[in-house]
Parts: structure tokens; sequence; C-alpha cells
């Protein structure tokens, strides 16, 4: 049934890492893409892994979770591997027909392929671990000093947070409307890609016509509830840094940093 | 006593419409009453419950609430946090993805403190008996449930009138059923409630009941006053009680039966007394 969707990949538990806060988590893990692009030694490529390795512990991810979220990427990261293998120059290792492995080309592709592996797990531990409406309070709260320059941070996360909120219902009427197209003798499921995308015709208009009715009596029950933007509200559960964000903030700088000292020492 | 509502001859005119939508209404709202207004669709009975709390402003004459009129701008927010509204779709009026964060919208516009806010938010989840459903997603409860949410989002705001504009209108039976007792149980704890429907069986219980035809309130009184004036209802195409009919029908018959009797209870025992009455004619 469309009405069980989940959202994102969001994995609900109990660890160290689900109680961060959104925030710490989402720093940490721009802190920890700033590590992985940086790190270009054996050492720290190896530092950036075991980084890696201890997040999934710790958030007690399965492995088949990770592959599962690497799947759709799996022909790039492929893709980027080969073609860093063959076409870097360099002292030759291994010659047949026309290809040339050199040993800069292993090194290159392996490099490569391991900064987006650790990118693509890093980002997904976050979606895992942190629920959507999380990451946008998050991400409001983060970008709050952009209000002095006019971004209009509570508005977006607002309609962020409205959008995750209308996405099971407007999802459960397109179900009714495609039902009730169905009866009447409406056909989805044969015919070229074009017939079948003219067929959704029927179904998109009316669940178009019905947003927008919802979005005006949306908007007049905000009101009745004395929605005024976001100057002067505040909030129920509001954030709170305890020293466990802190320190997983001041691990990650540290570990920043370790990766870029042995970049200026080569090793 | 200075009533919470009072409206001074309220004309209204939907821009672009040729005909007034209200007309020159004039009527109060006493402080912790229970008022149903009854009428058709197009009666302009929604359109009055949206002068009360300023969503629509008067083309002529006014409205006051607690003696604060809803075309001054700089008490919007007062006059919207003394009357709550809730509406008759809950998907619509429901504003956050986990149960008590939307009844926390309210008291977050406000500008409550977050304990506050905490301590509201449990009362208010509580009086609609949906306290143990705080953490679940509202697209998966019942159209009851979310109705009974809606008003536990306005009831945070802790408002001294509680606006329902056919709360019970896209609901089956039983979610009807819950929300009408929740309604009764707020009116026993004393707010003031104003119930738009188009149900009869809805307003049996109310202090007042007004009927509106055509932008005009047409009749104004307690529920057995007004059902007692059947053919009038009738002529709106509106309906009475069932109970009103039987006695109605009775006395087309010739049987002297009083007709205000609107529950079953009632209806019965005036049935049965009539009925004796008959026997006791017979007998002689």
């Amino acid at each position: 049934m469309l009405k069980d969707i989940t959202l994102g990949q969001y994995f609900p538990g109990d660890t160290i890492v689900h109680r961060l806060d959104p925030r710490t988590k989402l720093l940490c893990v721009t802190l920890y893409i700033a590590e992985i692009f940086t790190a270009n030694t054996v050492c720290g490529v190896l530092l950036s892994y075991a980084t890696l390795a201890m997040a999934v512990i710790l958030s007690k991810t399965t492995v088949k979770q990770l592959l599962k979220g690497m799947k759709p990427l799996l022909f790039i990261i492929i893709l980027t591997g080969l073609l860093n293998l063959f076409y870097t120059t360099g002292d030759t290792l291994v010659k047949f027909w026309i290809f040339n492995i050199t040993r800069q080309g292993v090194i290159r592709s392996a490099q490569m392929v391991s900064r987006i592996v650790m990118l693509i797990c890093g980002s997904f531990l976050l979606t895992l671990t942190t629920s959507p409406l999380s990451i946008t309070d998050g991400l409001e709260m983060l970008m709050n000093p952009l209000k002095k320059l006019r971004v209009p941070v509570h508005e977006l996360s607002m309609m962020m947070s409205i959008a995750l909120r209308f996405i099971p219902t407007l999802m459960e009427e397109t179900d009714k409307i495609m039902s009730a197209q169905k009866a009447r003798g409406a056909d989805f499921e044969t015919g070229s890609l074009f017939q079948r995308a003219k067929a959704l015709l029927p179904v998109l208009v009316p669940l178009f016509v019905s947003a927008f009715r919802r979005a005006d009596e949306l908007a007049t029950a905000m009101e009745c509830r004395c929605y005024h933007g976001g100057s002067g509200r505040t909030r129920m559960k509001e954030l709170k840094m305890e020293s466990r964000d802190w320190l997983c903030i001041l691990l990650f700088l540290a570990l920043l940093a370790a990766v870029i000292a042995l970049r200026v020492l080569g090793i | 006593m200075e009533p919470i509502i009072k409206i001074e001859n309220l004309r209204f005119r939907y821009p672009g419409n040729k005909e007034d939508s209200l007309k020159n209404i004039s009527t109060s709202f006493e402080k912790g009453s229970f008022t149903a207004i009854l009428g058709h669709n197009g009666s302009g009975k929604s359109t009055l419950a949206k002068h009360l709390n300023s969503i629509l402003l008067p083309s002529e004459g006014r409205v006051l609430v607690k003696g604060m009129d809803t075309a001054d701008e700089s008490r919007l927010l007062d006059i919207r946090r003394t009357v709550g509204m809730v509406f008759q779709n809950p998907d619509n009026q429901i504003v956050a993805s986990v149960v008590e964060d939307d009844v926390a919208f309210a008291p977050e516009n406000l500008g409550v403190e977050s304990s506050e806010i905490r301590r509201r938010v449990d009362a208010a989840l509580k009086q609609v008996e949906m306290y143990e459903y705080r953490t679940h997603a509202p697209h998966l409860l019942s159209g009851g449930q979310k109705q009974r949410i809606a008003i536990a989002g306005v009831l945070a705001m802790q408002p001294e009138v509680i606006v329902l504009d056919e709360p019970t209108a896209m609901l089956d039976p039983q979610g009807r059923h819950e929300v009408i007792n929740c309604i009764e149980e707020l009116r026993r704890q004393g707010v003031t409630v104003i119930l738009i429907t188009h149900h009869m069986s809805e307003c049996i219980h109310c202090d007042r009941l007004i009927v509106m035809s055509d932008g005009e309130i047409r009749m104004d009184g307690t529920p057995s006053e007004v059902f007692s004036r059947v053919e009038e209802l009738r002529a709106m195409d509106l309906d009475v009680p069932e109970t009103v009919d039987i006695l109605y029908q009775f006395r087309k018959r010739g049987l002297d039966v009083p007709i205000n009797a609107l529950e079953a209870e009632s209806c019965a025992a005036v049935v049965a007394v009539a009925l004796h009455v008959l026997e006791g004619a017979f007998d002689e």
C-alpha cells in the first residue's frame, strides 16, 4: 500500500549516533567530507576508513544496509575506478592489447573509489540515523545566521516540513484517483512510455486541483492558529547541544587536522 | 454580563459577487454558552463563522470579540487566540508530521516558553483523550482521531471560544460520535462553543439554536422552541429530528401531544402518556 511508505532511508534506533543533535551530525558529515577530500596518502585514507567504521559500528548499521544504499551508485563507482585505472599515465605495470595499467593508475583508482564509497556511506549514515524532520530542524538552526542576509530560512524549513507532512496524504489521494480512473476504464500499465505518460494526465489534473485547495485550507487553518511567520516563534522541543555533541565535533575536527598533517608530511 | 462576541449589523459580500452573502446580521454570544448554527450549504453559516476571528472582515457593520474590533489589525493575534477555529477536513489543518508537534504549533506561534508549551500540549491531548497517540504520525490515524487532534491544536492556544465549522461532515458515524462527545466535554469545562452543522441530531443538546438561510438569521431560540416550528423549517428545506417528526405526525392525526420532546426518552414518555389517555377514552 502507498500509505505505508517510509520517507527517505530513516531507520529508527536508539544508539548514540541516533541521539546526537542533528546539527552535530550535519556538521560532522561536512567535516568528514572535507577529511575525505583532503586525504591523499595511504595513512590518510586508512584513517578516513577508520572514522567511517567507527560511525558504522556505533550506529549499529549493518553492512547489508550500507550496500543497499550504495547499489544505485554502483555503476558510477565502477566506471570511475576503471577510467582512472586505464587512463592514468606513468610507470607501466601490466600491458595487454590496448590497455596500459600503470602504478599511478592503480593508486589513483583506489583513491577515487575510496572517496566515493566513503562519501556515499557517510551521507547515507546521516539520513539513516536522522529523521527528515530533525534534519530540517537542524538545517534551520544552522542556517539561522543567514537570516541577516535576508535568506528566508524559517520559511524554507516550514515549506520543507509541510511538504514532508503532505507526501503521505497526497500519495493516498493519488491512489484513490487512480482507482477511480481505472474503474472508468483508464489504462496505466500498457502502451509505450509516451502513451503511459499521457494516461497519467487525468490523474495529475485532479491531484493538482486538490493540492491547491488543500494549500488554501491549510493556510487559513494556520492563520487561525496565530501563524505569522518566524518572528517571535518559540519551539516546544528545543534542540540542545549536549557535551557528547561538542565531543563529537571536536573529534571530527581533530581527525580533519590529522589528515591535513598527514598530507603535509606526505605519509 | 457583557457577551464575549458581539455582531452589529454585519453585512458581507465576497469580492466579485453580486449578492450579499450575509445580510444585516446582529446577534451576540454569551460566555460559556453552547450555540449551534444550522443551515443549508450556501446559507452563509460558514461565512459568518469566518468573521468571528478575522479571517473575513465585514463589508459593513462590525464584529467585537471581548470588545476588540476584528478589523483592528493591531489586535489580530489577541482575537485569534481568543476565538479558536476547527474546520471540516482534518487532513488540511494538521501542520506537522507528529501529533504532539502539531498540537504545539499554535503556542509556538504565540511565543510561549517551551516548558509551558509542553504542559499545554499534554493537557490538550488529555482533554481530547489522544494522549497515548502523541508520538504517532497523523496520517495513520482515523478521521475522528485526526479531528480530535485538530481540536487539541486549538485548545493548546487556551481560547475562550471554540468555533467548529462542520467538524463532523467528513467523518464516519464512529468518528462523528467521538467528536461530538469531545465537544460536549469541552462545554462541560466551560468553554464557549459555537457549532456550525447541518446535522439536526448534533443540535439537540445545545443551549441555543440559530437557523440561517440566505445570509440571514431566520430563527433563534432553544432547540425545543426552534424545532417545534416544523412547517417553517420544512419550508426552508431543513429537516427536524426524528422524535419531533413522530410527534408532528401524531399531532397531524389529531393526537394532542407536545411537540418539543427532542430526545428518544422524552418522546417515548410523551407518546406513552398520550396512549394512556386514548386507552382511557376507549374504556369509557
